[in-house]
Order: C-alpha cells, then sequence, then structure tokens
C-alpha cells in the first residue's frame, strides 16, 4: 500500500488524496454536494474560521471532494498544493488577482489561448494591471519587458495553437533573477507530459476542462502552488505586500510568517474564493477526478494518434505547413525534444493550401473530427481559430500568435487512427475539389 | 517576533497574538530541515486558547540568524538563551524529532523553569544511517526525497497545515528545499543528522529533567519508529516522572498528518 515506497505518476493519477471513505467505506470519491459542514461546537467554529483548525467551513471556500481533485493535481505536478476554480480562465484570475493590484505589471507570451489575452490585454487593463507581450523565444523580449512593478511572468508550455514550446529554464531564470515568479499554463501538456515546475516555474494552471477531465463534460481549473518561490527573497524588494505583509481582510495575517511555502495558496483561498467566488462544483470536481483516474493511458494514446496524424498531414500535397513540434520544420522542435521527450501535445494546427471557403469546406466535411470550440476532448475536435477563438485579435497579433486566415487547429483524440486520418482525407480531398468548383 | 539571542537575531511565530508574558509559555522547537511553519496548526490553536506560544526558527534556519547547532547540547543552550531573552520564567517545551532531542537536553538544563516536556516523533539514540548522512551531504535532494518518503503514512492526509488542498508529502519537500536553501555557509541538513546522530545524554538527560513527559509517536513512524522511543520511555518512568505515551495512527509528519490529534494530546497535558 502507499506510503511505504515512492509510488509513481500512474499510482498517483488514482491514489493520491483518496482513501476509502471512513463513514461508509466507500472506494470511489465521494461527492460531497452540500454548501456547509456541521460545527462541532462553538470553540471548533472559531477555531475553524481563524485557521487554528484544519477542515470544512463553506464550499466555496473548500469541499471535500474538491479537497481530492486538488490534492491529486499537486501530487502530479510536484507541488504543495492547489485550489480548484470554476474554470481555467477562473484559476488565471485568482492567481493574478492574488498578487498584485492596480498599478502592477505582467509580462505575457503573445502566444496564449485567446481568452486569457483578452483577460490580459483588455479585462486587466481595465483594473489598473497592464500586460506586456513577447514572443515567447524572445529571450532578450522577456528580461527587457520586466519593470520595478512587475510581479508576474506568464507563458503556455506550448502556446497555442502554434505549439511555440516555452522555454521554461531559461524564462523561469529570467523571472528569479528579476525577484519575479514565473506562473505557466500547463493545460496542453499536462503533468503527463511535463512538469513545469520542475523546471523552474513557480505556479502552474490548468483549464481541467481539457485533458484533466478529458471527455467534455465539464467546465473546471486549478492552480498548483510549487512553494519554491520566496516571496520575502531579497530580489523581490518588497514588491509582495499582499502576502508579506499583515493583511487587514483576515486577521491581520501575514501569510508568508504562517506558511513558509504556502504564502499563496493560503492567500488565494482566504481571499480569492472568499471574496471572488469562482469555486469549482463538488460535482464537477468529481468529474474532474474520473478524467485523471485514466490521464497516463489517455495522453499515450493522445500522443501516438497524434503522431500519425501529423505525419499524414506532413506528407498530403494540400498541406502547406503542419505546426507540431514533433517535426523538425518547427522553431521549437529542439526544445520539445530537451522538454517535452513524451510529445508535445495533441492540439496543433495546419495550413491548408487555398482560400477561405475551402477552409469551411473542410471543416464542413469531416464527420469524425467535431466542429467546437475545445481542446482536449477524448473525441477528436477542429476549429478555425482566426474566426472563433482568436477572434478578437488583430492582423498583427494573430500573426505574432502564429495564426493566418488560413489556420485549421485540430485535437485528436482517442479514436482509431485510421478512421481519422480518413476522416481528414476526405475533408482534404472536398477541400481540392471546392477549388475546382470555383475554378471551373 | 524577533528576539536577540546569542547575539544573533531570533525569530519565533507567536500563533497570530502578541506574546504576553503573563500567560503560560510554550516553547516549539523544529526537526531536521524544518522550521516554525510545521507547528502553525498547533502553536495558533493554543495561542488563542489561553497560552503564549514561541515556535522558534532554530539559528540559522530561515529566519534565523546565527551559527547552525552543530550538537543537540548547542541547541539546548540557544533555548536557555532565548528563555532569558524572552523574560520568560518558566515553559513547557514541544519538540519534534531533532528537536525533541534539544527539548529533552534543555529540560534536564532548566530543571524547574520547563513544566511540561513533549517529544513527537522521538527516538534515542537517534541513530542516522551512513548511507543518508552521506547523502544528506553529497546528494541533499537525494536524502531530502528519502526522508520525506520515510516519513509519509498516506496519500491521503486529512485537512492539514495550508489547509484543504494541501499535499503533505509535497510541502514538507519545499519547506525542506527551503530550510537548505535559507543557510548558504552551512548545510544544516548534515548538520542537523550529525546533531541528531551524535548525541548520547539522551537517558541522563532524560532522568535529570523534573517535569512530567508526553511522548506523541506515530504508530507507522519509519523514521521514528516507536520502539525506538522505548529507552527514553523507561528512562522516564524509572525516574519516578508523570509519563504519558501517546500513540497516533499516522507517521513522522505527526503535525500534519493528523493535526487535531496532535493539537488535542498537547493540549490535554499542557493543562495537567
Amino acid at each position: 500500500m502507499p506510503g511505504y515506497s515512492d509510488p509513481g505518476f500512474d499510482t498517483l493519477a488514482l491514489h493520491a488524496g483518496a482513501a476509502p471513505d471512513p463513514a461508509t467505506g466507500a472506494r470511489a470519491v465521494p461527492i460531497h454536494l452540500t454548501t456547509s459542514f456541521v460545527f462541532e461546537s462553538s470553540d471548533h467554529a472559531a477555531a475553524l474560521f481563524n485557521l487554528e483548525r484544519p477542515g470544512h467551513v463553506y464550499s466555496r471556500i473548500s469541499n471535500p471532494t474538491n479537497a481530492v481533485l486538488e490534492q491529486r493535481v499537486a501530487a502530479l505536478e510536484g507541488g504543495i498544493g492547489s485550489i480548484a476554480t470554476a474554470s481555467g480562465q477562473a484559476a488565471l484570475h485568482l492567481s493574478v488577482a492574488t498578487l498584485m493590484g492596480a498599478g502592477s505589471h505582467i509580462v505575457a507570451s503573445t502566444a496564449l489561448y485567446g481568452g486569457s489575452q483578452n483577460l490580459l490585454h483588455y479585462t486587466m487593463r481595465r483594473f489598473g494591471i497592464d500586460t506586456t507581450f513577447v514572443k515567447p523565444g524572445d529571450i532578450d523580449g522577456w528580461r527587457a519587458a520586466i519593470r520595478p512593478t512587475t510581479k508576474l511572468l506568464f507563458g503556455e508550455t506550448v502556446g497555442n495553437p502554434g505549439l511555440d514550446v516555452l522555454d521554461i529554464p531559461t524564462v523561469s531564470a529570467i523571472a528569479h533573477e528579476a525577484g519575479v515568479p514565473l506562473l505557466v499554463d500547463s493545460t496542453l501538456t499536462s503533468p503527463y507530459l511535463m512538469k513545469p515546475l520542475e523546471l523552474g516555474a513557480d505556479l502552474v494552471y490548468h483549464s481541467a476542462t481539457k485533458f484533466l477531465s478529458g471527455h467534455g463534460t465539464v467546465i473546471g481549473g486549478i492552480v498548483v502552488d510549487g512553494g519554491s518561490f520566496d516571496w520575502e527573497g531579497p530580489r523581490t524588494q518588497g514588491r509582495f505586500a499582499e502576502l508579506t505583509a499583515p493583511y487587514d481582510g483576515f486577521h491581520n495575517m501575514v501569510f508568508s510568517e504562517e506558511s513558509t511555502v504556502g504564502a499563496f495558496l493560503l492567500r488565494a483561498r482566504r481571499e480569492g474564493l472568499r471574496d471572488f467566488g469562482a469555486c469549482l462544483s463538488p460535482h464537477s470536481a468529481w468529474l474532474i477526478l474520473q478524467g485523471i483516474e485514466t490521464l497516463p493511458l489517455r495522453m499515450e494514446r493522445h500522443m501516438r494518434n497524434t503522431a500519425k496524424v501529423v505525419e499524414f498531414l506532413a506528407s498530403h500535397p494540400f498541406v502547406s505547413r503542419v505546426g507540431h513540434p514533433m517535426l523538425e520544420s518547427h522553431t521549437s522542435y529542439a526544445l520539445a525534444q530537451k522538454l517535452l521527450p513524451k510529445g508535445a501535445g495533441s492540439v496543433f494546427s495546419f495550413d491548408m493550401k487555398g482560400n477561405r471557403e475551402q477552409g469551411k469546406a473542410f471543416i464542413e466535411t469531416l464527420k469524425v473530427f467535431s466542429h467546437l470550440a475545445n481542446v482536449g476532448d477524448c473525441r477528436s475536435l477542429v476549429i478555425h481559430p482566426a474566426s472563433t477563438t482568436h477572434f478578437r485579435m488583430s492582423d498583427e497579433a494573430l500573426v505574432a500568435g502564429g495564426i493566418t486566415q488560413g489556420t485549421i487547429r485540430l485535437s485528436i483524440g482517442l479514436e482509431d487512427a485510421d478512421d481519422l486520418i480518413d476522416d481528414l482525407k476526405r475533408a482534404l480531398k472536398a477541400a481540392e475539389k471546392t477549388t475546382a468548383k470555383a475554378g471551373a | 517576533m524577533e528576539l536577540t539571542v546569542q547575539g544573533a537575531k531570533a525569530y519565533c511565530y507567536t500563533g497570530g497574538k502578541p506574546f504576553d508574558a503573563a500567560k503560560p509559555t510554550v516553547v516549539f522547537i523544529h526537526g531536521v530541515l524544518n522550521d516554525h511553519s510545521v507547528w502553525i496548526l498547533q502553536t495558533r490553536y493554543l495561542a488563542h486558547h489561553g497560552w503564549n506560544v514561541l515556535a522558534v526558527d532554530l539559528p540559522g534556519h530561515c529566519r534565523s540568524g546565527g551559527e547552525a547547532p552543530a550538537t543537540v547540547e548547542a541547541a539546548a543552550d540557544f533555548v536557555t538563551a532565548l528563555l532569558d531573552a524572552a523574560g520568560v520564567a518558566k515553559a513547557a517545551l514541544v519538540g519534534h524529532s531533532w528537536g525533541s532531542l534539544i527539548a529533552l537536553e534543555a529540560a534536564s538544563r532548566l530543571q524547574d523553569r520547563v513544566s511540561h516536556l513533549v517529544l513527537v516523533g522521538t527516538a534515542y539514540p537517534m541513530k542516522v544511517s551512513p548511507a543518508l548522512l552521506e547523502s544528506s551531504l553529497n546528494e541533499p535532494m537525494k536524502a531530502l526525497t528519502m526522508i520525506n518518503v520515510f516519513s509519509r503514512s498516506t496519500l491521503a492526509a486529512p485537512p492539514s497545515a495550508l489547509g484543504p488542498g494541501t499535499w503533505v508529502y509535497g510541502a514538507s519537500m519545499a519547506l525542506g528545499r527551503r530550510v537548505l536553501a535559507s543557510n548558504t555557509q552551512v548545510n544544516v541538513f548534515h548538520r542537523g543528522f550529525k546533531a541528531c546522530d551524535s548525541y548520547a545524554n539522551g537517558e541522563a538527560a532524560m532522568r535529570a529533567a523534573t517535569c512530567p513527559v508526553l511522548f506523541v509517536l506515530g504508530e507507522q513512524d519509519q523514521m521514528t519508529q516507536p520502539k525506538a522511543a522505548q529507552l527514553l520511555v523507561g528512562a522516564a518512568r524509572d525516574s519516578g516522572k508523570r509519563v504519558q505515551v501517546a500513540s497516533l495512527p499516522v507517521g513522522h509528519h505527526q503535525m500534519t498528518e493528523t493535526p487535531d490529534a496532535t493539537l488535542f494530546v498537547i493540549r490535554d497535558f499542557l493543562r495537567t
């Protein structure tokens, strides 16, 4: 039984955070659909509110089912703990809002999910938080963009949708040299393919909607703290008063004094979940846990299918570019070999030759691939980023993110690879015929 | 709270309440590669329930300056000086692992100035295998992983020191890395282990101490197995002290794997 050895990834994916329910003997994780938890006494209630004793008070702040998910993802990522949130976007917002307020600054990669780019470029700016965007591979650019007010560096493990691999060891070194933490969105790689904390990142978050849950059934997010960043370190120059000075809003607690390694999580839960309230439903937490139990099996199959599909597309005459780092032609090929030896994910883009009408014909001919706005499902998915997920971005921003009008994004699922290739083959043929008709 | 002890800054966590010399005082002493934060739940509770708590960072560890103690005896000198600096006439001493030996040695010297002695996850002799000693010096990350694996008894700890969602194993690993990095002059991992390994005054110290003693042992503790505490238990009983032994169904992370049970057994003992 675990505890007498150092369990591996697959064992943690099944067991971390969960034991048979002591009250009922239930082996699977129970879904605790309750808003609140009865106090043993007035003293117990006061002690829970004052963080003198561990336990649950109200499900917006914590819940036993969510706590299993939080322990499990922290275990898989090699972190100290985590906080489940209503969505991946909520996890990003919680991270930002915990570390800074108006007047602060973020340096972020240009290769971001459209929603993240939107949050930083438009929405957070309205609240006085400014962001400078730099290309993920522009190492000097990361360093040059840092200001005295910078509180966070932020990028995606592999940028959406061009799959620019973030050089986490190098970017984290730049961040730490400046006394700033590095936050990484690891949604597209999952801890199976990469553990960003081991590479130097300080905080990691996921849209658990994607590979962690893996079945396209639930919206959720989670942010993991590696416990590595010293919020009071000499290089921080007092930047993080939110964590290192008494907080009137919670018993004048100094979070960094309360916990040497967990100040971020303490404030994020005690302020962020309490006040912003973007908590995860326990039912959703359970669905994500169900997904995580088979994460290693699914990721292995995702990568096997992706390799076959990439190979097919790369040799197809109607395809002008396949943007996957497993190909030597990709700018991140060498970095992916180094940082992502198990594969660089199953979400990638390619460009077809031809025009917008051909793209439309391609997507509408597909039968196994579903046309929708999601990735990381067990089913294969397809979308046209320029008109959907990234439609708010300017042409310049699109180009900076590696997206053109002809770019198609695929999320390779768990179907038979031959069926996926057959589906793509027919759709590409239909696209070519559309050209022929237009030219006749 | 910061004090000057033996000429250096000494940090003590006071549980979120100001230090009040009028209240009974409890000093908490951490183990190797730990700091005050391993006691957060227990100390915060006691500080809000009538006690004065001083959860110290030992010299050369995290927030405290000074020379990291190379022996249990040197650390006990520090505890004595700490009480003097804080103006505490009498205190209870609570120690975990290495900290338990320090508390024991300090209690033997301070005599009636110690009201209660609590030894959590203790053993005597506290021998450290040569391989682990060598790893702590030359491959500290490997040794850190090893001791945390040995310390763990479950993959599903209840809500703990950072609250629900804490992965206790990961938190212990991160704290160990932080404490090790906090001293750039001395490898406090190896120095602490050597101090444990070389301490030879345990039985005599137990006989010399004058206060009641509580042993808080983890039934699944592989770092300091319960049977390894029996020499001290016997010495305490043989010397006529009031002795209480509490066995908790956990490993070496008593304070985080079973925070409430650890708290209550200490609290109830301190009330006697």
